[in-house]
């Protein structure tokens, strides 16, 4: 990128001849018409909210009109740090998380392997038909789980219908497992195009390199393509677990309140509850723990391997 | 690609994750041509009249059509502000780019309950009723990551020394952005509209946090769950808004390929 037209408006002002100048000038006011609008509105609509939220995290007590009479204090991290069960829920929204995001990798990585390595010319069909469903609407696919593992549900009817149950299933809906199953339902299609655009990148030549010198295919796998499409994997896991950690849609259709997660009493404190200082202070603390596995994700995998 | 055979059990087990992929799709869409409002088996018979019924439940139309306009304003403003991000990151070097870039990027990252309640915040402290607009915002907000990502990579994709070319022959730099720029990343900006109007249609998080009393439809879905008799027809609708988003997909991804 050293193309002249990249410089900084700074530098092309001193460039010289009187054209160069002028173009200068133009690029300067442009960047302005160009900088201002996007700067304004992140500012107001996602900075401002979010300062907005954590200063209201250090507010005492909800007395007082939303913005006079502010007591100042820590006090609502305290009572965040002395309630077990807000820890507790953390704790269990991250394993939820992980076990999803694990078996959404485990699940996708052989869809991934089948399209780069075995899918011939119908490759990208296949790869289509494997996007249709993550393209269909997200609460669709929630609703249509709500419908499938229901009391009165699609699995709950045949079975009995077969003849293996006479009582419906309680245990189907409503709980921590059903949230699990919906939510890696969700995510195996996307998981997999982290996945396969690692696979992709494999050189060709490396097989047949350890072909030729007698690595049968077990090995080619182990020492080859599982090593190189780590990154792949890495992408995939974290694509998953950031957003699962917050969810707390899922857990309402069909995790009840016995799969309840933690995005579900961030949700209940600003609605029911009507606790804003203290959910804005459970609300910081979810941002700060989506930030750092963030932070994790990019020193773990480099941006760029994937990209290409 | 190799046309290597794939082991049996490969391909067996691909198209198995296939099959459970769209089993709860064909689930729903059953549910919506079903003479029953509850789903089990045996069904008992097929019919069309909840599609027609749909015709006449005014309230169902009215969210859909809120889901219409968010959808079409935020993708739009998500796309001009993505646009100008991006031609800030691809054509200029400034001190404050990292910090712009990250500023638009975050959305992606940070939790949507986060943002919802954080939004929630700032419109009752400056005193703006929930609206579509206010979820429009928030649409906007979020749609930007996509628009700058998919504009971004098709400024990558052409030589800057075009618009050199253009301002050597006398035009200046406004005039080279209107007339080289933008029709050079057209496609992309129709691909990235594409993509911010589906995001924004079909999302839940923000709007129930911002709709106040006008829901957009994923709101007012939710929001009629407990009446069981009306489900067949929300999912009616859901079927046939599902067959139309996926239709914008594919022309967004159509536009997107164009001469990538």
């Amino acid at each position: 990128m050293t193309t002249p037209i990249q410089t900084s408006p700074k530098s092309a002002r001193f460039g010289g001849g009187a054209s160069l100048r002028k173009r200068g000038r133009d690029r300067l006011s442009t960047f302005w018409i160009l900088y201002l609008p996007p700067l304004i509105w992140l500012g107001l609509f996602f900075l401002i909210p979010i300062v907005l939220m954590a200063a209201f995290s250090f507010r005492a007590d909800t007395y007082g009109a939303l913005f006079e009479n502010w007591n100042l204090g820590l006090n609502q991290y305290a009572t965040v740090i002395a309630t077990g069960s807000y820890w507790r829920l953390l704790g269990v929204s991250s394993l939820m998380a992980f076990a999803v995001s694990i078996s959404a990798v485990v699940l996708s990585y052989p869809l991934s392997y089948f399209l780069a390595f075995h899918s011939g010319k119908r490759a990208g069909l296949y790869l289509v038909l494997l996007l249709v469903p993550f393209w269909t609407s997200y609460l669709l696919r929630v609703m249509a789980w709500k419908i499938m593992l229901g009391t009165d549900g699609v699995i709950n009817s045949l079975l009995m219908y077969v003849g293996v149950i006479k009582e419906p299933l309680e245990a189907l809906l409503y709980n921590r497992n059903a949230v699990i199953l919906t939510l890696i339902y969700v995510w195996i299609p996307f998981a997999a195009l982290p996945i396969l655009a690692a696979l992709q990148r494999i050189e060709w030549t490396l097989f047949e390199a350890a072909a030729d010198l007698g690595a049968r295919p077990y090995h080619q796998f182990m020492r080859i393509t599982l090593p190189l499409s780590l990154p792949g994997v890495f992408a995939a896991f974290f694509m998953v677990f950031i957003p699962t950690i917050g969810e707390y849609v899922t857990p309402l259709l069909v995790g009840g309140s016995r799969g309840f997660m933690y995005g579900n009493i961030i949700q209940d404190f600003f609605t029911k509850a009507a606790n804003w200082p203290l959910g804005s202070a459970l609300s910081m603390i979810m941002l700060a723990a989506t930030l750092i596995l963030v932070f994790i994700a990019t020193r773990l995998i480099k941006l760029e391997d994937l990209l290409q | 690609m190799s046309n290597r055979r794939a082991p049996f059990s490969l391909s067996i087990y691909y198209f198995s994750i296939i099959a459970f992929l769209y089993l709860p799709i064909a689930v729903l869409f059953l549910f919506s041509i079903n003479t029953n409002t509850t789903f089990s088996f045996p069904l008992k018979g097929l019919t069309l009249d909840w599609y027609q019924k749909l015709l006449q439940a005014d309230a169902v139309l009215r969210a859909a059509r809120n889901s219409l306009i968010v959808a079409s304003g935020s993708s739009f403003a998500a796309t001009l502000l993505g646009t100008m991000v991006s031609i800030l990151m691809m054509r200029y070097q400034f001190r404050s780019k990292n910090l712009l870039l990250a500023l638009a990027a975050l959305p992606l990252i940070v939790p949507y309950v986060v943002l919802g309640v954080a939004l929630l915040l700032l419109f009752s402290v400056i005193h703006v009723d929930r609206s579509l607009l206010t979820v429009g915002v928030a649409h906007t907000v979020v749609a930007l990551p996509y628009t700058l990502l998919i504009i971004a990579s098709r400024l990558a994709g052409f030589d800057a020394s075009i618009e050199e070319a253009a301002m050597d022959l006398g035009a200046d730099y406004p005039t080279t952005l209107r007339r080289v720029v933008l029709p050079l990343i057209f496609p992309a900006m129709v691909s990235a509209w594409l993509t911010a109007f589906t995001v924004s249609f079909d999302e839940f998080a923000l709007a129930l946090f911002l709709a106040g009393t006008q829901p957009t439809f994923p709101v007012y879905l939710f929001s009629q769950l407990r009446f069981a008799n009306r489900l067949p027809i929300m999912i009616a609708l859901a079927v046939l808004l599902m067959i139309g988003t996926l239709m914008l997909v594919f022309i967004a991804e159509r536009f997107r390929r164009r001469e990538a």
